[in-house]
């Protein structure tokens, strides 16, 4: 899932500068699982910005909603409220999300109220941890299910740098080495001789050097073609 | 590929004799002389060659290449290091046909601390290439070809082929020490021709170590750095992975007076090299600023 968190108060408040009514628009997909952007959490921005500003003596009205998600067209229809009658829209969905909205409605101004970090799996109660980092070259096959350019943050492809001690990577003492990791999951497997192949350079093509990525199920697009 | 050597370097390995090697690493800013008079002064015709640090520890400074050129200029054999983390497979080939160009031709590959270990530690990751790709890409350039290929898959050929003498970094005292083993299998596979180690300060974990390597026939040089104060020692052994000062190495430096620090630290680093001499083929003398000391170490070595 995707890992989003909201943006520092101050920050938020520099973005809505001069707005008198706002809209704070979570959404009802990964942010609502890691409880940062649903609509809980819209509800509570909502109500800690209208306090602010009461403090600061600003007069700005702030409005909650959510939708199920805003990666996607039709769930724009079962908004409360036309977005056109705020000043802003304060987005709290993942960075697609507030993208997605911003070019659905060209006449308003969309405001991201999340910083979206990464690919995560739940680990603990509480913990997001990235897993993945959507290189568009999965690898997992060779490096026993641990993700090389996620877990290793020199996202190196041949094994172990100088930097790795006790298990741990020289970036962050918290932090555990990927590649030890890796290392110790190919033993695990007895397959170890994954770990001394030497990988082929990486094809920064599928990761980010070509352009914006897209996923085309040609099936579906031929139907709807077919339907007009 | 002929067998001749490409270097002084590589012929002094060749002929077995016990080889020294030194360090310098260019300053924040330009004034680069005083570092290669030092050399001059301290290094020439004590050393077979003279590596030159590429942005050591992720700290800004001067490029590995203009050290290495001027060192080259100045009758000094250089090794140009080179590391994998500021430039991406387009320079860092650029800069190997660079450095064939100027003369140079030790190349050691490595891939560099991160980041976010130095002084801009806002800065791009690249690691494009790694350790072990960069020594490939090495070999690829000596068959002279490059890493790309035209619209057809053929591989791009080079108007003009350099060689080198290719050589990787291994820590021989990891707390872990058989993944660093098949990774410096890898590096070898891959073209390493000679291997300068991480700091060693425990010769019995050393042996280990070269015997484990035993079946990698290439020479190996132990890596020894100076220590200026029992508080960098404590600091290393704190700080920097895979490197463990002994106490009674610690203890000897809290003991002696300010002024006999440097002296007991040359005896600390000639009985090491001393030590470990028959374990291996060479010696990599690290002495972070202290080029002056280099020749008291090869003596308290006995190899002078
Ligand atoms: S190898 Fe690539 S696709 Fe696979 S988990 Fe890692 S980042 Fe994701
Ligand atoms: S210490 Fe491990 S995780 Fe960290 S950069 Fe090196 S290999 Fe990667």
């Amino acid at each position: 899932m995707i890992v989003a968190e909201r943006k520092p108060m101050d920050e938020i408040f520099q973005m809505l500068a001069g707005c008198k009514k706002v809209l704070v628009l979570g959404c009802g997909g990964c942010v609502t699982v890691c409880l940062t952007g649903g609509e809980r959490q819209a509800e509570m921005l909502a109500s800690q910005l209208n306090l602010a500003a009461k403090a600061k003596g600003e007069a700005m009205q702030v409005d909650f909603d959510s939708i199920t998600r805003q990666c996607e067209k039709e769930f724009f229809d079962n908004l409360s409220e036309a977005p056109a009658d705020y000043d802003a829209v304060l987005s709290i969905a993942c960075g697609a999300g507030v993208g997605y909205m911003s070019e659905q409605f060209p006449k308003v101004t969309v405001l991201p109220g999340m910083n979206t970090t990464h690919l995560a799996a739940n680990v603990a109660l509480g913990i997001w941890e990235e897993y993945c980092r959507g290189c568009g070259d999965c690898m997992l096959a060779w490096t026993g299910g641990v993700c090389p350019i996620a877990k290793c943050s020199k996202s190196l492809v041949n094994g172990t740098c100088g930097g790795t001690d006790k298990g741990k990577c020289e970036v962050n003492p918290e932090m555990n080495c990927g590649w030890l990791m890796i290392y110790e999951r190919l033993k695990e497997l007895d397959r170890l001789d994954e770990y001394r192949t030497m990988r082929p350079l990486r094809d920064h093509r599928t990761d980010r050097g070509n352009g914006v990525r897209r996923l085309v199920l040609a099936e579906m697009t031929e139907e709807e073609a077919g339907d007009e | 590929m002929s067998n001749e050597p490409v270097s002084n370097l590589q012929r002094d390995l060749d002929s077995g004799e016990f080889v020294v090697t030194a360090e310098i690493g260019p300053p924040k800013g330009t004034n680069i002389a005083p570092v290669i008079h030092e050399a001059e002064e301290f290094l020439k015709g004590k050393v077979s060659a003279v590596n030159v640090t590429d942005i050591q520890t992720a700290v800004m400074r001067g490029s590995s290449m203009v050290g290495a050129k001027l060192l080259f200029d100045a009758g000094i054999e250089p090794v140009l290091q080179m590391v994998t983390r500021d430039r991406n497979r387009l320079a860092l080939q650029s800069d190997l046909l660079a450095a064939h160009i100027f003369g140079i031709r030790n190349v050691l590959c490595l891939t560099g601390d991160h980041v976010t270990m130095g002084d801009h530690p806002q800065a791009m990751p690249v690691y494009d290439l790694d350790s072990v790709s960069l020594l490939d890409a090495m070999c690829k350039l000596e068959a002279g070809t490059d890493l790309g290929a035209d619209m057809k898959g053929k591989a791009n050929e080079l108007d003009g082929v350099p060689t080198f003498f290719k050589g990787c970094c291994v820590t021989p005292c990891a707390d872990e020490v058989d993944p660093q083993v098949i990774k410096l299998e890898k590096k070898v596979e891959a073209g390493a021709q000679f291997v300068q180690t991480q700091a060693v300060y425990e010769p019995k974990v050393f042996e280990t170590f070269m015997k484990k390597v035993e079946h990698i026939k290439v020479p190996i040089l132990v890596g020894i750095v100076m220590l200026k104060t029992a508080g960098m020692a404590k600091y290393m052994n704190r700080g920097v992975p895979g490197v463990v000062v002994p106490d009674a190495i610690i203890q000897r430096m809290t003991d002696c007076e300010k002024p006999d620090r440097e002296k007991v630290s040359i005896e600390i680093c000639g009985e090491l090299v001393s030590t470990m001499k028959d374990m291996c083929q060479g010696a990599h003398l690290m002495t972070l600023g202290w080029d002056h000391c280099v020749p008291g170490i090869i003596q308290a070595a006995g190899l002078a």
